[in-house]
């Protein structure tokens, strides 16, 4: 544990130190990685955790992202409000899909997930006087804090960004430690014996759920004031998608693989910057490599280096 | 007051009638074993009894409070406790973080979101208790499933304790186990506190006459005979169709 605290705190002050030694574009970039950590970290408390795969954890991401996107275009850029509003749009929608899609397990889950999803991307997509459809909402503006910097220049974002992402990665150690989150460990290995054990399994699961929903929302509130721009691509599958991999390809159930993962698959997006389908083909091949290469994520990748260095 | 009371209960699976009007009582502190051949119904009589599958028809009462309804996890915090014929304990988790999941279930704090499990350390003292009492304490940080086949069955029966259970159902606990490893389930059912009751399904006769008070008999999803373990040794029906198919 306190190893644990100690490369954290490493971790922390490198993220506080990059500004003085990246370009503006470099920058931008890590601030991408961050919030796409949230992201997939959220995401691994339910896959890595509590065992279930959802597909459609964009939904959550995309959700909080419009609600900011709209209330700051077309109601008060006012972050006491908008910020807020989008995290309980987050939970409040993740309440609702999770009342059905915890009715099913395993593939059932994945599909169910995924069909909640669409219809929110559905939707975006087809409410154009609401949400400008495929057009999405252009010219979010970023939010005015009471501070002397302004978040609209990359450093101070930069920094309002990596506050989020190490309050969320603190948060979020903290529930996977605690009784309930080691409740999830226990449901995703065995719900049957959890029940006969005393656990209320399904209420652990909705919590995991609704908390894995807020988490997906922070990450859509900080990407619309980041990207300035809110389309129906944030809700779509491949989002989903991607977000899965990210926690694959990192470790699921390690909370700090999945920020890894999202950190090199946006860094690969950016630097293969290509038309939606060869993106696709990408994460497949992605997705076959580390499955076949890296079952446990690069974090179980380095522990196996770790322990055989050691025996 | 009976601990456990099943008033003809059935359970069918579709067309196949796996229980068919079942009635048994156990007072408290009794220990029961539960014989019959194989698919005569008595891992389903568990499963109903922990609320695992709902009846079909019947009821199921603990300690007088009728539980038919009542979901598994509820059954188990008023005192209820089982293992099961195939082992599925926590296979990647270590000894320890397994008995902690048991110890946990029914304690106030199982809960609690905002503090780190290590905070509680109660929670601990008494997982490392009962592996220490149990005789598993060197295997505290293994992962289960590099445990032998029978210290799993022990770890298994050690989750069951873990919530000091009124009514304990142990399916088959040494089904599979070699001679020695049987001896060991055994010695360790013998130690469990008298003021458990115990049902025990168990296909060894031998090993279920030496831990029980009394006998039931399932056969086909009914109870073909109840009684002290001298009746049910001279039971000529019982001779024919369980011992008969089985003892070989
Ligand atoms: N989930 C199930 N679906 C359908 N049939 C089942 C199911 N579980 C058990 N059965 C059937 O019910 C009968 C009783 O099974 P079981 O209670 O497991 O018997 P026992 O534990 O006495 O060997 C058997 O015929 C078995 O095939
Ligand atoms: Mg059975």
């Amino acid at each position: 544990m306190n190893a644990r605290v100690a490369s954290g705190a490493v971790a922390l002050a490198v993220l506080i130190g990059l500004p003085a030694v990246l370009s503006s574009y470099q920058l931008s970039l890590l601030t991408k990685m961050l919030i796409f950590g949230i992201f997939a970290m959220s995401l691994d408390l339910l896959l890595g955790y509590a065992g279930l795969p959802s597909l459609g954890h964009a939904a959550y991401f995309g959700v909080a992202a419009y609600t900011v996107g709209l209330l700051a275009l077309r109601v008060a850029n006012n972050f006491w409000i908008d910020f807020p509003a989008g995290l309980l749009m987050a939970a409040a929608v993740s309440a609702l899909f999770g009342l059905f899609a915890l009715r099913t397990r395993g593939s059932y889950f994945l599909m169910i997930t995924l069909a909640l999803g669409q219809v929110l991307w559905g939707i975006a997509f087809g409410w154009r006087s609401l949400t400008g459809g495929d057009d999405g909402l252009p010219s979010v503006p970023r939010p005015r804090l009471p501070l002397p910097w302004a978040l609209t220049e990359g450093v101070p974002f930069y920094y309002f960004v990596l506050i989020c992402f190490a309050l969320a990665t603190g948060l979020l150690a903290l529930v996977v430690s605690s009784p309930f989150g080691q409740a999830l460990i226990g449901i995703r290995e065995s719900e049957r014996r959890m029940e006969v054990l005393g656990y209320d399994v399904w209420r652990y699961k909705y919590v995991a759920f609704v908390l894995a929903g807020l988490f997906a929302g922070l990450a859509g509130n900080l990407f619309v004031y980041f990207n300035g721009f809110v389309s129906p691509s944030y809700l779509n599958i491949v989002f989903s998608a991607s977000a899965l991999l990210m926690v694959i390809l990192g470790g699921a159930g390690t909370l700090v693989g999945p920020a890894i993962g999202a950190a090199v698959i946006v860094g690969l997006e950016n630097l293969i910057s290509a038309y939606m389908e060869r993106w696709v083909l990408v994460l497949g091949v992605i997705y076959v490599l580390v499955t076949l290469f890296a079952p446990s994520g690069l974090v179980g990748l380095v522990r196996q280096r770790l322990g055989r260095s050691r025996a | 007051m009976t601990a456990l009371e099943i008033d003809a209960l059935s359970h069918h699976f579709g067309g196949l009638t796996a229980l068919s009007n079942v009635s048994l009582a156990v007072a408290p502190g009794e220990r029961l074993a539960i014989i019959g051949p194989n698919g005569a119904g008595k891992t389903t009589l568990f499963d109903l009894v922990t609320g695992i599958i709902r009846p079909s028809a019947g009821r199921i009462r603990l300690f007088g409070q009728d539980v038919t309804r009542l979901p598994t996890h509820r059954r188990a915090r008023l005192g209820l406790a089982r293992t099961f014929q195939i082992t599925t304990l926590f296979p990647r988790l270590t000894v320890l973080d397994s008995v902690l999941l048991a110890v946990q279930g029914l304690d106030p704090v199982r809960f609690t979101v905002h503090r780190s499990r290590e905070r509680y350390g109660h929670l601990r003292e008494r997982a490392e208790s009962l592996l220490a009492d149990w005789g598993l304490a060197d295997r505290a940080r293994q992962v289960t499933r590099q445990l032998s086949y029978g210290e799993q069955r022990q770890v298994e029966l050690v989750l069951a304790l873990a919530g000091v259970p009124k009514v304990l159902l142990l399916d088959e606990p040494t089904a599979g186990l070699s001679p020695a490893e049987t001896a060991s389930v055994v010695e360790m059912i013998r130690r469990f506190s008298r003021d458990t009751t115990i049902l025990l399904i168990e296909h060894d006769m031998d090993v279920a006459l030496d831990l029980v008070d009394r006998v039931a008999v399932l056969f086909q999803g009914r109870v073909l005979a109840e009684g002290s373990k001298d009746q049910i040794r001279s039971d000529r029906e019982v001779a024919a169709i369980y011992l008969g198919t089985d003892d070989a």
